[in-house]
């Protein structure tokens, strides 16, 4: 599967419209979720403008911009997270392995799209309930204290809580909270991670652990991450959407985006002339 | 992907415990429109000229009144108000621009001990120092038992707005030659009288409720009270007498009493809150 | 309540440097005395209460110690004084309180934190405030005419119906009581509970509400689960603070817990509180025993309240500062 993913993509995926008959010729394996005619408003705002974007599946989608750009909006429509605002309204249309989450049940979407926030955020819980949270309300049938070295592992925690599992998640540093909060989301296994720039807050040793930590995930889960930091937008993403006022102007493979960007606008971004 | 009866189930619970909040709030505020309704309903009718300047009937006989019970509430208060208020504005002043954080802090434990006492035994301190010594009831140890209660609230209140004031505006006045006091006097009161009068408002409005401070000490009177060294009627306390009496009558006037009292207390509430939020809005302790 | 800016100097000459008198004409140092003393005026009453209500409570001291609060027998004719009975109906009646009004307030704090749109949340919280506003021989006139009643022909009955086997429901139900009395009570500390849980809640970080929400929660398992954990020490300073209110309580209680010194399982009986028989019989009380026993019950309730108090606030405290930065669980 992978040789004909990696075929399929490395042609350049620009922004037009992906019209239903486009969808069907890129195999649906290749894009875990398609974002078709988006636009959002906050009320009378509108701050996205017709965003079209395909996230392909086992790989890191980086999301950048300059302040206020609407990248984190966009982020957490695909959790259906902008829910929880009461003006916000959406329109468009978000597919998920080709279904609608729109028109889903979003406690299911919900465990299928996790999300990892921008200051870290863990329960008021020890280690251990962080990361069976999401196991425990979902009745999860595998036995916990597996499920919970597994998560933990895979967030690259296991060795430093594991004699420490049942302490407050607070006593832990903020390096080590996020990478909980990373467990705690991968828990549930779910196929999207969202990533709404996780390391903004964190010192530069935790970030490096981080962005090394989110590259190994790509086989467990499609990810996709907001950052406001190119230089790790460059490291770690596969693809990467360049969004400016609410418009997403340019939607190519990482290194095509930052040494022969296609827009002049990404170009001056990225050059560092704005943002 | 279909919905599973586990995550039906919790959908189902989700619903109805929300429901159940609403359900606790919806009652909780009606609770205040129920009495409100009760007491127009049934003390509404009794509410009439006889009520207000009437003194009380003798047991049995009806058409009497609480218009000693209303004077003497309005004596009471004064004098609570005069105890009260300037022991806690000035007191509220030093703290905040005068003391350092050790006395400070003495003080402000002081008043919310004192804040936090039950009202009765506000009652207890005001009978032993104002009335057995002296072998009498008076309108003076009531009065003084509810500006010992005003106290903290003015204090604690006035303080906080005081502070609120930014340190711009006392600069600025301060660089202009003006001495501390005349900077309190004339920029920084000014600048916070909104939130003072309402904590003011809501002290008045609280002790003007209270009964059980008032049973030993101003007590009760069937008649007129005369000055300030005698025994006087006030509207809480006839209302507890009469509501727990026999009589329809005393029940009816109870009724109507309490409907003047809860009246007049929500409305200085609500024109202290009022006054409040057009005002700074600042965070309520 | 947490005060920030530290106070401007004052602005005149640095004290100590002139005579007391020389200062004193100077304004800011009046007005810096004056303002003192009614600041320790505050101190000094406070002290002046606590030391009267030790002073006047002396014979039953003497005469009877600690027994004082071990003894249920109340017979002024005999000048036997005991605490017990009083102590118990206290704490009887607002442990009632408590059990109605903590899954109410909290329920309805949900609903305005969580739910409700800001702005009916910010109505409903003014009526609740000016529930608390309302004054105590208020809820006891409602508690005479409406609750009493209300239990005596119809909640009282079914209880007994229902519960009628367990101890807490057993014996003649007259409507007035413990269980009147508690629920009065609960009525009137539900606003407290309202109040101060509604501003914990808002104040825990919406990441919270939202990382339980991004792992497939249900509204009200976020709620449950996660925001309200993360406000139970705030949550329960308002509780404290609930029952600090409730303890103290007297008028509502006095006209209907029926005024008998009595200590019984069951929740129809009637009963005393501390703060209610002191408020029906200070008045009546002849002889200095009587009269300073029932001052020896005020120096209790005192002591109750003032531990509590001090409680309440700390947790409130503790919760504000947690939910402000760095959180210890």
């Amino acid at each position: 599967m992978h040789a004909s993913v990696r075929q399929a993509v490395s042609v350049n995926i620009t922004p037009p419209v992906i019209t239903a008959a486009g969808r069907e010729a890129a195999a649906p394996a290749d894009l875990r979720m398609t974002i078709s005619k988006v636009n959002f408003w906050y009320g009378a705002k509108q701050t996205l403008f017709n965003i079209n974007l395909g996230i392909a599946t086992s790989k890191v989608t980086a999301l950048i911009g300059p302040s206020g750009c609407g990248k984190s909006t966009l982020l957490r429509t695909l959790d259906r997270m902008h829910e929880t605002v009461r003006h916000a309204r959406l329109e468009g249309e978000i597919l998920l392995d080709g279904n609608n989450i729109l028109a889903q049940d979003v406690t299911l979407l919900r465990r299928r799209v996790g999300m990892v926030f921008q200051r870290p955020n863990p329960f008021p819980k020890s280690i251990f309930d962080n990361v069976a949270y999401g196991l425990r309300i979902n009745g999860s049938k595998t036995p916990l204290a597996d499920a919970v070295e597994k998560s933990l592992r895979h967030a690259a925690l296991w060795e430093e809580v594991k004699d420490h599992l049942h302490k407050s998640a607070y006593e832990l540093s903020g390096g080590q909270q996020q990478r909980l909060c990373i467990a705690r989301a991968l828990a549930v296994e779910p196929e999207v991670l969202l990533l709404d720039e996780p390391c903004s807050a964190l010192d530069p040793i935790s970030t490096a652990k981080i962005e090394e930590l989110l590259v190994q995930l790509k086989d467990l889960c499609t990810i996709v991450t907001v950052t406001h930091n190119m230089q790790q937008a460059a490291r770690i993403s596969d693809f990467t959407a360049f969004l400016l006022n609410g418009q997403l102007i340019e939607f190519n493979p990482t290194p095509h985006l930052f040494t022969t960007p296609s827009d002049p606008r990404t170009e001056a971004y990225i050059t560092g002339r704005f943002g | 992907m279909t919905m599973n009866g586990q995550l039906r189930w919790r959908k189902l619970v989700s619903n109805f415990m929300l429901t159940m909040t609403g359900v606790c709030a919806l009652v909780s505020v009606s609770v205040l429109f129920f009495i409100l309704g009760y007491l127009v309903y049934n003390g509404g009718a009794s509410i009439n000229w006889n009520f207000f300047t009437k003194l009380p009937a003798p047991v049995g006989e009806t058409g009497g009144g609480m218009a000693n019970a209303i004077v003497g509430s309005a004596k009471l208060l004064l004098l609570a108000t005069l105890v009260g208020v300037p022991n806690g504005f000035f007191g509220a002043i030093y703290l905040a621009e005068f003391s350092g954080s050790k006395i400070a802090f003495v003080v402000r434990y002081a008043a919310d001990l004192l804040n936090g006492t039950p009202s009765i035994i506000i009652g207890i301190f005001a009978y032993a120092i104002l009335v057995h010594p002296f072998n009498h009831f008076s309108t003076y140890a009531g009065g003084f038992a509810l500006g010992v209660m005003m106290i903290p609230i003015t204090l604690r209140s006035t303080e906080e707005f005081l502070l609120g004031v930014p340190r711009a505006l006392r600069e600025g006045a301060m660089a202009l030659g003006a001495s501390k006091w005349k900077t309190i006097a004339t920029v920084i009161v000014p600048a916070a009288y909104r939130g003072i009068l309402t904590a003011i408002l809501l002290a008045f409005a609280r002790v003007a409720g209270e009964t059980a401070p008032l049973l030993f000490t101003a007590l009760g009177n069937r008649y007129w009270s005369h000055g300030f060294n005698e025994p006087t009627a006030s509207l809480p306390v006839m209302i507890y007498t009469y509501a727990i009496s026999a009589y329809d009558d005393w029940h009816r006037q109870a009724w109507a009493a309490g409907l003047v009292l809860l009246a007049l207390v929500l409305i200085i509430n609500i024109i202290a809150r009022s006054i409040l939020a057009r005002g700074i809005s600042v965070p309520r302790s | 309540m947490a005060a920030p800016s530290t106070t401007v100097p004052s602005a005149g000459p640095v004290a100590g440097s002139r005579s007391f008198f020389s200062r004193l004409r100077d304004g800011d140092e009046i007005a810096r005395l004056v303002t003192f003393l009614f600041a320790a005026w505050v101190v000094f009453l406070t002290l002046v209460i606590v030391f009267e209500l030790w002073q006047s409570s002396v014979l039953p001291r003497h005469k009877f110690g600690f027994a004082f609060l071990r003894t249920s027998v109340w017979d002024p004719v005999f000048d036997q004084f005991g605490a017990l009975p009083f102590i118990y109906g206290t704490l009887v009646t607002s442990a009632v309180a408590l059990v109605i009004a903590v899954p109410f307030g909290i329920g309805a704090a949900i609903f305005l934190a969580e739910l409700a749109p800001a702005r009916v949340s910010d109505t409903l919280e003014f009526f609740i405030d000016l529930l608390a506003a309302v004054p105590s021989v208020i809820y006891g006139v409602l508690g005479i005419f409406i609750i009493v009643p209300a239990m005596r022909d119809f909640i009282e009955p079914w209880l007994k119906e229902t519960l009628g086997f367990l101890p807490l429901f057993k014996g003649p139900a007259y409507g007035i009581g413990f269980l009147t009395a508690g629920m009065v009570l609960a009525i009137m500390v539900v606003p407290y509970i309202i109040s101060v849980s509604r501003e914990v809640l808002l104040s825990v970080p919406r990441d919270q509400r939202e990382a339980a929400l991004a792992l497939g929660s249900t509204r009200w398992e976020s709620t449950w689960k996660v925001v309200v954990p993360f406000a139970r020490t705030g949550i329960m300073g308002s509780i404290f603070l609930a029952l600090a209110r409730a303890l103290g309580e007297t008028m509502a209680v006095t006209m209907v817990i029926g005024n008998t010194p009595l200590i019984s399982a069951s929740l129809f009986s009637p009963g005393d509180s501390i703060a209610s028989v002191v408020a029906s019989q200070f008045k009546e009380a002849t002889g200095d025993l009587y009269t300073q026993s029932l001052v020896e019950l005020g120096l209790v309730l005192f002591l109750l309240t003032f531990v509590l108090n001090g409680l309440a606030r700390l947790l409130i405290l503790l919760t504000s500062r947690r939910g402000a930065g760095t959180a210890h669980a």
